[in-house]
């Protein structure tokens, strides 16, 4: 039963994460390009940063540290009078109303808030690859229409809702499509993140406990349950590259490119 | 322990050589860095060995899916989809699996299951694929002009290949080729999570990184330097691919040479 649960866990994950990975990108690619220095530091940082590094790396950082700066906050606001440090040698104590999720709370809370901060991981490190490809695409939008929306009288807000956004998508979508695909390849690092997806348990039913009390019926089926996840992933990203494609000369349609032409 | 002995005790600890038992307390920087520093070997174990031999069949599958005849093409095309189409993570499981069962039928005799042969084939097979692709873009971006006037000299076949239409192709493909090297390096780290079993603990950068933010429970330390290393590694691999971009393109005007850009996209 798990197996199944595990595979809706997987459409969920990216159900919930492609929009709030886009809605960082946005905000990282509109930081990038802000007139105020500050906000574009943190912008131009949080896209070099994410990208110099292995991505796996940043799963496995940031599970820890969003857990732990949660339960800090938590920490100064519910016990304020706490009179230990939080940080004691290589432990990480914080009073027992600042834990997150409470020890009391039942196992789904644990599963959920689990879920949740893999969503969060996930949104930040593609929200990073995201806002690249929105900080290209809002360059691409040619130079021309942004002087006409200012000639016409138009404030920078103004210019930038109705004439930039609006048109960046369709030169944006050939890299949020390319992005899409690399969303679907990398569901399987949930694994890494203690969630209970399709690789933990391909790796569990597969497997055979001990060699002399088994209680499977079979041998090491593992490899057959990796074939058919490798299917599995090849089926969806082929049926998302034909949508893709669809949805792309649907945008395309009336614009003066080589691909509107056609 | 001073830090000097720490790095001689650590240093190739990666490798099998120095201290066996990995330090159980203290966990200074000098550890840390030491420790992770010794992964590292492994990442370009993997990352410059795959890519060396990846680069050849990269090639090879390149041209059989630019082939007219459909028995060359059509198992190029399966290649490149099967290896790009795919995660990463899940080929390491499969592949270890299989070789697995590879050891067993023959009792031992073909023996590549461990994560220096059985990760590297993973590796191999997977850059090869999505350079592959790379490289056929380029191919056919290769401009016509060029290939008529190696026609009109009088060049055919191999000599055509070598002379006018490889250079040119390698030219096109080489900004986007920079980026799959870098990715490849990033992939590397997944190695010792998937399937592959690490052998007396000696593993690779990002695994001595997870050692420690497991055992001090604090991870703002270990992983800042694994950043700080993959970002130096990175910088190198753009040095080493630039310099070669200069030497494809020392014949283009300087105006119409084409830039390395990093992209994020291909990871994978």
């Amino acid at each position: 039963m798990g197996l199944y649960w595990s595979f809706l866990t997987v459409f969920v994950l990216l159900a919930i994460t492609a929009p709030t990975a886009l809605l960082f990108g946005f905000g990282g690619a509109t930081a990038a390009r802000s007139t105020v220095a500050p906000l574009r530091w943190f912008g131009k940082t949080y896209i070099a940063v994410v990208r110099g590094v292995p991505d796996i790396a940043f799963f496995l950082f940031f599970v820890i540290a969003l857990d732990q700066a949660f339960e800090w906050v938590r920490h100064q606001a519910l016990c304020p009078d706490w009179p230990d440090a939080i940080r004691q040698g290589n432990d990480f104590v914080v009073c027992d109303a600042a834990k997150l999720p409470l020890s009391t709370a039942p196992q789904w809370i644990h599963e959920i808030y689990g879920f949740f901060v893999a969503v969060l991981t996930f949104a930040i490190v593609f929200g990073a690859f995201a806002a690249n490809v929105l900080f290209g695409a809002m360059n691409a939008v040619p130079k021309a229409q942004m002087e006409t929306a200012v000639a016409y009288g138009m404030t920078r807000r103004q210019s930038f809702w109705r004439v930039m956004v609006p048109q960046m998508w369709v030169y944006a979508l050939p890299g949020l499509s390319n992005l899409w695909m690399v969303l679907i390849k990398a569901t399987p690092l949930l694994f890494l993140l203690g969630i209970e997806d399709i690789v933990y348990w391909a790796r569990e039913l597969g497997g055979t406990k001990t060699a002399k009390f088994t209680s499977y019926p079979h041998g090491d089926w593992r490899l057959w349950y990796f074939l058919f996840l490798l299917v599995f992933y090849l089926c969806f990203t082929k049926v998302s590259e034909i949508v893709l494609e669809r949805i792309m000369k649907r945008l395309t349609r009336g614009q003066a490119t080589l691909g509107g032409a056609q | 322990m001073t830090c000097w002995d720490t790095i001689q005790a650590y240093g190739l600890r990666s490798i099998g050589i120095g201290e066996r038992l990995l330090p159980r307390e203290g966990f200074d920087l000098c550890q840390q860095f030491t420790l992770i520093g010794s992964g590292l070997i492994w990442n370009v174990y993997f990352g410059v060995l795959a890519l060396i031999i990846g680069f050849v069949l990269a090639n090879v599958v390149a041209m059989a899916k630019a082939s007219n005849s459909a028995w060359l093409r059509k198992p190029a095309e399966w290649f490149i989809l099967l290896f790009r189409g795919s995660p990463l993570f899940i080929q390491f499981f499969l592949a270890y699996f299989l070789l697995l069962r590879v050891k067993q039928s023959t009792g031992g005799v073909i023996d590549l299951t461990a994560a220096t042969q059985g990760a590297l084939i993973v590796l191999f097979l997977n850059t090869a694929a999505y350079s592959a692709e790379i490289f056929y873009g380029a191919f056919r971006s290769v401009p016509k002009g060029e290939v008529e006037a190696a026609d009109a000299y009088g060049m055919t076949g191999w000599i055509k290949f070598k002379r006018v239409v490889w250079p040119t192709m390698m030219r096109l493909a080489w900004p986007a080729y920079t980026n799959e090297a870098i990715f490849l390096f990033h992939a590397t780290t997944l190695v010792f999570f998937s399937g592959f079993p690490t052998w007396r603990q000696q593993g690779d950068a990002l695994y001595y990184a997870q050692y420690f933010a497991d055992k001090t429970f604090n991870p703002f330390v270990p992983y800042p330097i694994l950043a700080f290393y993959f970002i130096i590694l990175t910088l190198i691999i753009i040095q080493i691919f630039g310099a070669v971009n200069r030497r494809l393109n020392r014949h283009v005007p300087t105006e119409r040479r084409q830039k390395l850009r990093i992209r994020p996209q291909i990871i994978r």
